[in-house]
């Protein structure tokens, strides 16, 4: 019988947790804030013996990549955990450990980009990230952040996708911020990740193979790249199945699009990650008064699942998309311009605003918030052109 | 891997693994050379220096004697050149006809 025991807690705890409950064979890594407790508590997990991992102390966050792809091809489970900077100087390797189709679990602790430095929450290091192969998850609380990286492992190592895999959660709003979470007893988890044969093993003396080969002009690199996208593809379907696994089990539903009053919304607002919370907090007030007031949360970017989202959205009268980072010289960012291309074959398609927001940890009050859903008013009455990119709370 | 020139995307192994050994043989690196190695027969005095040396095992050995350099591997570098006590091996520009060698 599965139990959960419920405790007061940070995200990044409950990501420790849920890396030693996985029981990886190798965690390659290098602290940096806000990820650094992630690594700290796996450190301490193999110094007291409570899991059975050789931890690497690696000198940067390219060498922890690095050391993950080696230990990947080796045959070993891997698992680190990076923020920002660090994610940026990973960055080149990210793709090697696609393309190579090594199912690493990294966690990510989102975080602004320099210059200026900043260390605080927003979404520009994992959407600049967002197409190296990796699939993406976002969690939006502690307990999201949990989940979500049980999953990963399950999702990486899954033989229809043998892909790396990014568990995130907004730095410092989830990863530090006591919350209420729920974790699961050791066995269900162990039970639940299963254990990891690799397909090809360099430690496997009796095959041997060649890993990290060459497909140059003539060769097949372009095949590999396409049978990479069949595989990223066939994650949407593996991530929704291993979802409906894990919430019979935990109880917590699992999926790819959240919604919050879809049913006969008529004011949308898709967003992704903590800020989730805040919309629906405003919606509910908003119903309470009598507008028709939803909020889609995406809680899967990569694959991105277009189709959920434009059916989540079908029927309103406006959509406010939040992006939490540039992109600049787009029309607009990451998700809004996903949510675009997810809309564009609909039948009576909903204006769609972009609304920048939060940079580098800039607070995202309810009166933001609020002030979207009455930007959307004015557009699904006519009285207000819906187009362009709008920043919300920047002076 | 016969055939692999109209294999189709899923019919690779995966992540580009070469899942047959020894296979780094069969991937011919000589034509990145610009020049080649060489060697003078009255020269040499077969102290075998440049085979020990070679980074690619690009030097032919029969009978514990230095024959020929295998151009499919050799990339040129001038290793052997370098290392020869006898000054036996030259290096000479690809495309150019056999000098007498060292003049
Ligand atoms: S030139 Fe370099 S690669 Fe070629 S035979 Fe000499 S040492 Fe070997
Ligand atoms: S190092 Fe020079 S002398 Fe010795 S075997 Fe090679 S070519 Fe001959």
């Amino acid at each position: 019988m599965p139990t959960q025991k419920t405790l007061a807690v940070t995200g990044n705890t409950m990501v420790a947790e849920a890396i030693r409950q996985a029981a990886p064979d190798v965690i390659p890594a290098y602290p940096i804030t806000p990820q650094t407790t992630v690594v700290e508590e796996l450190s301490k997990f193999v110094a007291n013996g409570r899991m059975h991992a050789e931890y690497v102390n690696v000198e940067s966050e390219h060498s922890a990549m690095s050391a993950a792809i080696g230990a990947s091809a080796a045959g070993a489970r891997v698992a680190t955990a990076t923020s920002s900077q660090g994610l940026a100087l990973m960055w080149e390797e990210l793709h090697i450990a696609a393309g190579m189709r090594l199912p690493i679990v990294m966690f990510n602790a989102n975080r602004a980009l320099s210059a200026p430095i900043n260390i605080h929450c927003d979404h520009s290091d994992v959407m600049g990230a967002r197409d190296t192969g990796w699939v993406i998850l976002f969690a939006e609380t502690a307990q999201e952040a949990y989940d979500n990286t049980v999953m990963s492992f399950r999702i990486a190592e899954h033989p229809d996708v043998l892909l790396p895999v990014m568990s995130t959660a907004d730095g410092f709003i989830t990863t530090h911020a006591i919350d209420r979470a729920e974790i699961m007893d050791d066995e269900t988890v162990a039970a639940f990740v299963g254990q990891y044969t690799p397909e090809f093993a360099l430690l496997d003396t009796d095959n041997p193979v060649s890993h990290g080969s060459f497909a140059g002009l003539g060769g097949p690199y372009f095949e590999f790249k396409r049978s990479q996208r069949n595989a990223i593809d066939r994650a949407a379907g593996v991530i929704k199945a291993i979802g409906d696994e894990w919430a019979g089990i935990c109880g917590r539903p699992f999926g790819m699009v959240e919604t919050f009053g879809m049913e006969d919304a008529e004011l949308a607002v898709v967003v992704i990650g903590s800020t989730a919370g805040n919309c629906r907090h405003v919606a509910r007030e908003l119903r309470a008064e009598g507008v028709k007031a939803g909020v889609v949360k995406v809680r899967c970017f990569r694959p991105f699942p277009a189709a959920e989202l434009a059916a989540a959205l079908a029927g309103v009268k406006a959509v406010a998309v939040l992006d939490r980072s540039e992109s600049f010289g787009a029309q607009g960012g990451p998700l809004f311009l996903e949510t675009c291309s997810a809309l564009y074959g609909a039948e009576n398609r909903p204006p769609v605003v972009d609304y920048v927001y939060g940079l580098g940890g800039s607070d995202v009050k309810l009166e933001l918030i609020r002030s979207v859903y009455d930007d959307l008013s004015a557009i699904a009455s006519g009285a207000a052109a819906a187009s362009g990119l709008r920043y919300l709370g920047a002076r | 891997m016969s055939g692999i020139g109209s294999w189709k995307a899923e019919e690779f192994p995966r992540g580009a693994v070469i899942p047959e050994s020894g296979n780094s043989r069969d991937y011919v690196t000589g034509g990145w050379r610009s020049e080649r190695p060489v060697r003078s027969e009255e020269k040499c005095n077969q102290c075998l220096l440049c085979f020990i040396f070679c980074p690619d095992s690009a030097i032919n050995v029969e009978n514990e004697q230095v024959t020929t350099f295998n151009l499919d591997h050799c990339k040129g570098c001038g290793v052997c050149a370098a290392e020869c006590p006898q000054d036996a091996i030259e290096m000479v520009p690809e495309g150019c006809e056999l000098p007498g060698v060292n003049g």
